[in-house]
Formats: structure tokens, sequence, C-alpha cells
């Protein structure tokens, strides 16, 4: 049996900063650790005395990829604290603005943060000479959702006109129906995407863990919902950490999250009866062994485009569910490499709820809603399943609507655990081979979560004084 | 030989440098004219060898010191991408509030384990060449300022307020729909992106080179805003200046 040892200082084609290290030594892991060294900024620390109306404005600047999820859920946790309803209109807009979103995130990630491991190649740049059709497809979908945002947000990195309780501009009928037109033309690129990573294979892997996303009895959800856990079943998002507990790590300065297991009750028959219709191939252990297992699951969890599949596959568009049989994709999948097919599932997903969206804005005319909030003291919890899992925001305001409380768990937090978990579990089957491919296949796998490094650097815990 | 560009970030969003890549139609005329020899978010390949040096997000760790001098020894151009970078950006809020409580309320009694020092923007380490700001910054204005860069000339960035962009594009003043605005004291060059979506100028892009900031507290205040509102306004992405203080 062999021994290695990883180094990897900053990973590349992932967002924001982060090293791996692993030492194996005669197939056993000694260490393995996902340092996470992003810079913390101490965003509880500027949003703590600010007006109500200021805070999403804030808290998008988390991140630049997913500036939309953070303002939607900023804006739902304000929202829900205050009692504020907002117009169906504004919800759909909302939804809208979300799904394209998804599209720029799970596009970029794919096409030119994985993508370029299948191609061997480094980066996108070389695929412009070697692969030009499906860089300038990339380039064109991208360009498409982002244009999706552009004109519901004012741009997509930090919307403008999302403020609590509706917006300040809303897309005249004519923008949405020219959208709409550029996204039906966009059908046969989309097509072209799903057949093209239904070519890549996938590395094989599986560690079954529990998945935890957003769910809604409606529709494959995104923007609201409960909390969905595999293993312990539904919470209102209020009740956000019965499921999630934080703890803070040496190695990272993004706190861990792991599942608050004590105070939710395991129902093992509902999770046989989840069990029930799944494949049979993919299943490693049968129910029974399901609770002897407990302990490992508890230590984390997984959230994201897979986290979602798992637990809401039935709810996908036609067209999704017939892309994901087309990658290979069936639930329950307990391969973290097949994030990467999950998140192309939810691509066909979102360009098809959008085209429905458009549709119905077709039929009548968007309305100028007038903004009418009254602040008041209360505590509210966000919480939205953004391209890389579920995020909540939870707000408490007093009541002139000045801020005084905040707590974020961020998606990419929630997964760090989780990685580690899975590096632990695959470098003993990897060790024998040439380190260089031991050390790609780490980055592969940690690229395969799209972690957004810089968002789950601890954002907003405070303990007002 | 095509000039070299490196894409560094610090303590940031990396919003900046996704913008880079939003610019979708011109990515790949842009690709045929420069070498991208680091770019840590889209690429592998890394080198230490490199002419113009793109530096996104503040500094506020002694390491990262370290590092923003490393490369302006290395690089001809260092531009600062961003309000991070270009003023320090809102994470300079963080510098209003003392630094031990800070750290205490994020991390608890393990505060010590994570380092950090009151925030800055990049020429308060280092001297920057070129400043593509705003948060984001705007797509078109990091195409002018490259473009420029590689025809050797100045980049043709504004001097004046975004209120006068906002009248030649016709916006219904912010103003007058009862909002507050940093407009008036704030750098154009984005086209105005804000109130031409109906909402305010929160001053991201930092105070013009000679901001009439007397007046325009005045103006705040006149608005029903405490001293307290006004210097609230300032500090988001004004933090480094007199104004904010």
């Amino acid at each position: 049996m062999a021994s290695v040892t990883i180094n990897v200082h900053e990973v590349t084609r992932v967002e924001g900063h982060g090293n791996i290290v692993v030492r194996a030594k005669d197939g056993a892991v000694e260490e393995c650790r996902l340092d996470i060294i992003e810079s913390p900024r101490f965003f509880e620390a500027m949003v703590r005395g600010r007006k109500y109306t200021d805070i999403n404005f804030i808290t998008s600047r988390i991140c630049g990829i997913c500036a939309v999820g953070h303002c939607t859920a900023s804006l739902q946790a304000t929202e829900r604290a205050m009692g504020v309803t907002v117009s169906e209109q504004t919800q759909e807009l909302r939804k809208l603005n979300f799904y394209g979103e998804q599209l720029q995130s799970h596009i970029l990630h794919e096409y030119f943060l994985v993508a370029p491991d299948f191609f061997k190649a480094g980066s996108v740049i070389p695929l412009a000479s070697s692969h030009p059709e499906v860089v300038k497809r990339a380039l064109s979908l991208k360009k498409l959702a982002n244009e999706m945002c552009c004109l519901i947000g004012g741009r997509h990195v930090m919307p403008v006109s999302l403020v609590v309780g509706g917006f300040t501009r809303v897309p005249t009928k004519k923008e949405l129906m020219d959208l709409r037109a550029k996204l039906v033309a966009a059908g046969p690129d989309i097509d072209e995407t799903v057949k093209l990573f239904a070519t890549l294979q996938m590395p094989d892997f599986k560690r079954r863990t529990e998945y935890i996303s957003l769910t809604h009895p409606k529709e494959y959800a995104f923007i609201e919902g409960d909390i969905k856990s595999s293993v312990t079943g539904v919470v209102k998002p209020m009740d956000y950490q019965k499921v999630v507990r934080e703890k803070i790590v040496r190695h990272s300065t993004s706190k861990h999250t792991y599942s608050n297991r004590d105070q939710v009750p395991v129902d093992n028959r509902q999770v046989r009866e989840e069990l029930a219709d799944a494949d049979e191939r993919f299943l490693p252990v049968s129910p029974q062994v399901l609770v002897a297992e407990e302990p490992a699951l508890r230590e984390s969890y997984m959230v994201g485009a897979l986290a979602r599949f798992n637990n809401n596959h039935k709810q996908l568009h036609p067209k999704a569910k017939k892309a994901a049989a087309d990658l290979k994709l069936s639930a329950p999948c307990h391969n973290p490499f097949m994030i990467n097919a999950a998140q192309i599932v939810e691509t066909v997903h979102c360009y098809e709820e959008s085209l429905s969206l458009l549709k119905q804005f077709a039929v009548g005319d968007v309305k100028d809603e007038p903004i009418d909030v009254r602040p008041r003291a209360g505590r509210g919890v966000g919480a939205c399943d953004v391209p890389r899992g579920i995020l909540f925001h939870d707000y408490t305001y007093d009541d002139s609507g000045t801020l005084t409380a905040a707590n974020l768990v961020i998606p990419t937090g929630q997964n760090l655990a989780n990685i580690e978990q899975d590096i632990r579990a695959f470098v003993p089957q990897i060790i024998d081979r040439p380190q260089d491919e031991v050390r790609l296949m780490l980055e592969m796998l940690v690229r395969a979560y799209d972690p957004c490094i810089s968002c789950s650097v601890h954002m907003l815990d405070v303990k007002f004084v | 030989m095509k000039p070299r560009l490196a894409f560094f970030s610090f303590a940031c969003c990396e919003g900046c440098q996704l913008q880079v890549l939003n610019c979708e139609d011109e990515l790949l005329p842009l690709l045929g004219a420069v070498d991208i020899v680091n770019f840590r978010e889209a690429m592998t390949e890394k080198s230490e060898d490199y002419d113009i040096a793109f530096v996104e997000g503040s500094i506020t760790r002694e390491s990262e010191i370290q590092r923003l001098k490393e490369i302006r020894e290395q690089a001809k151009v260092l531009v600062a991408l961003g309000a991070c970078s270009c003023t320090g950006g809102l994470n300079m809020l963080k510098n209003f509030q003392p630094l031990e409580e800070v750290r205490r309320v994020v991390y608890g009694d393990k505060a010590e384990w994570f380092d950090t020092i009151p925030t800055r923007g990049a020429d308060q380490v280092v001297k920057v060449d070129y400043y593509v700001r705003g948060c984001p910054i705007s797509k078109k204005e990091f195409l002018e300022v490259a473009k420029s860069l590689l025809l050797g000339k100045k980049p043709n960035i504004p001097t004046y307020p975004v209120c006068v962009q906002c009248k030649l594009a016709e916006n219904i003043c912010v103003f007058d729909k009862g909002m507050v605005c940093m407009g008036p004291v704030t750098r154009a060059g984005c086209d105005p992106m804000c109130p031409s979506f109906g909402n305010k100028c929160i001053g991201c892009r930092g105070l013009i080179d000679n901001p009439n900031v007397n007046a325009e507290k005045d103006v705040l205040k006149e608005r029903g805003l405490t001293v307290d509102d006004v210097l609230r306004e300032f500090r988001l992405f004004a933090g480094y200046s007199e104004a904010a203080k």
C-alpha cells in the first residue's frame, strides 16, 4: 500500500482561496484537511446598526457569483421579520432573476471551471482554439443568463432594483418578451450542453451522506419552501437551527456545520419509503443498516444541486428528467462527482421553467407596484437554495427598523465537512495511482462541489451587546 | 510579445473578476491580444512572470501586505480592480468598530486563531497605476482601461459626479422621489447604473476628486437624516475619506 502527501496551495478553478492538505501512509489517511484561508471580512460588523433598507445591498457583496441568491434570502429575512408580504408579480420576477443566476452559475461552473479537466486543459483558454464551438456556446449561454438578471435586477453582480417589498423598477412587457424570444432561440445550445456533458465520464466514487435542501409542495424548490433533510424530514425555515449546528474549526476561517441530530427525531420509516422507489443499483446499504451508520452520518451533510436532486427529483420538469436519464443520474445518488450532472439537469430545468414563467408574463401587463413597507421589530429567517446549496439569513430588527442581530449559514460552509469526509474516504481508493493523478482527482472532487469560498467565510453572527 | 496579464484577489467577493468574465463578447478578442498567465479563479497555470497585474480585494491581513508588495515588485503596471482594492470598499465598515470586539463577535473565544488588521485599499500599501472603480466594476470601464493599457494611452475616466450622467440619461432625480442619494459627490462612470433602475446611488465608485461634501451633508440633513445617518451613508463606500470620520 502506498503513501502520498498532497499539498495543493490555493486550488484553482474554484471561487475563493482554499488549500487541500492530505497525508496518507501505508494506505491509511493520517491528515486530511480543506484549509480555508480566505480572509474574513466580518460582515456582521458591517450590518450592525444599519437600517433595514441597506441590508440586502450589503449582504449581496458577500459574493459575486451568488449575489442574487444572497439578495433574495436577505430580503426574505427582512420581510418575514416585519410581516411584509410581496405581490405575486414580485415573487415571479424574483424567481425569474433567481433562475437567471442558477443558469449563469451552473454554466460558468460546468463549462469554465469543471470541463477543462475532462479536456486535459488548465483552463477554458486553450479550448477556445481546440473546441471553439464549445467555448462560443458557453459564452453565449452565459451572456443570455446574465441578460436575464440584468433585465430584472439592473445587473447580475450586485442587483440594484431589488428592495424590501418589491422592485424600484420592473421590466416592461416588451423587454420580457424580447428575452423570451432569445431564450427560445437558445434551445439547441441547451440540448448540446446535455449531449456534451453526457460524454464526460465522472470518476466512480460513492459515499452515503445526508442531503439537505429546500422543499416545496408545488415546485422544485429554489426560492421558497421548508427545509428538507433526506434523513430527518422537514422543518420550517425559522427552525433551521434544529437541523444546522455551526462550529469553529481551526484550519478554516469558515465555520463548519453538522447536523443537529439530537433535536430532530430520526424516522426510519420515512427513510425506508424514500428509498423504496430508488434505483437498487445505487443503494450501497439497506435501510436496516442505516441505523448503525447514524454516528458517521451525523458528522457532515451535503447541500447543493445533488442534494436538491436527491430530495426533490420527482418535481423536475420532464425535459430535466430526461436529461438526468441521459446523464445516467438517478436518485438517490451518492457520488459527489455527479453534482456536475445534477447542475446540468438543473440548467435544463431552470431554462424550461423560465420559458414557462415568461409565457405567463405574456398575458396581461407588468404593473408598477409602489413599495409600502412599515418597519417594525421582529425576527425573520430567509431560506433560499442558491446554486451551491441552501442559504439562511436570520435577522432581528428593533422598532426603528435597525438590525440588531444576524446569523448567516452559507451553503459552501455547510459542505466543507462533507468534502473533507469525501477526501478521507476517496484517498485510500486512489492511493496507488501516480501522485499527479491523485492530486488532480482530489482537485476535481473539490471542484465538483462548486465551492464558493469567499461566501463561506463566516459572515454574520451578531450577539448584540 | 503579447503583454502578460495576471489577476489577483485579496479580501473580496471576486465579483469584479466575475465581471471581467462577464465581458462575453470581448473575451475572445481580448484573449487574442494578451497572455493571461495567472488567474486562479479561471485557470490552473500560475506564473510569477507578468507585466500587468489586476488586483481585486482589500488588504486585511499582514500576509496580504507582503503579497501585494511582491506583486508590485514584479508588475510594470498595477491596476486596482474594484472598490475593495481602490478604496477599501465595503470592507472598511469593520474599521469603525473596535477590532477586538469585531473579532470576538464572529469567532468568540477562538478569535485569536484568525488574524485581521484594519482594512485598507491597495494604494495604502503600494503605488497603484490605474483604478477601475465601482462595486462591482463596470464592464465598459474595465474594457476602456484594458484597451488603453494595450494602446499605451491614459484611460478616459470621468472626473465629474454621477448627477451629470443621470441628467444625460433623463432619469427622474432620486431626491425628487423622496430618497437620498450619494450621486452629487460620487464619481460618474457607471452609466449611471442604480438611478437608471429607480434606486439611489450608494457611492460605490468613491468620491470625486474635489467633492462638495459639506453641501451634500447639508442636503442629506435637510431630508431628515441625523448626523449618524449621514455618516453611515459616507462610510458605506467612502470609509477611507475625511468625510466619513
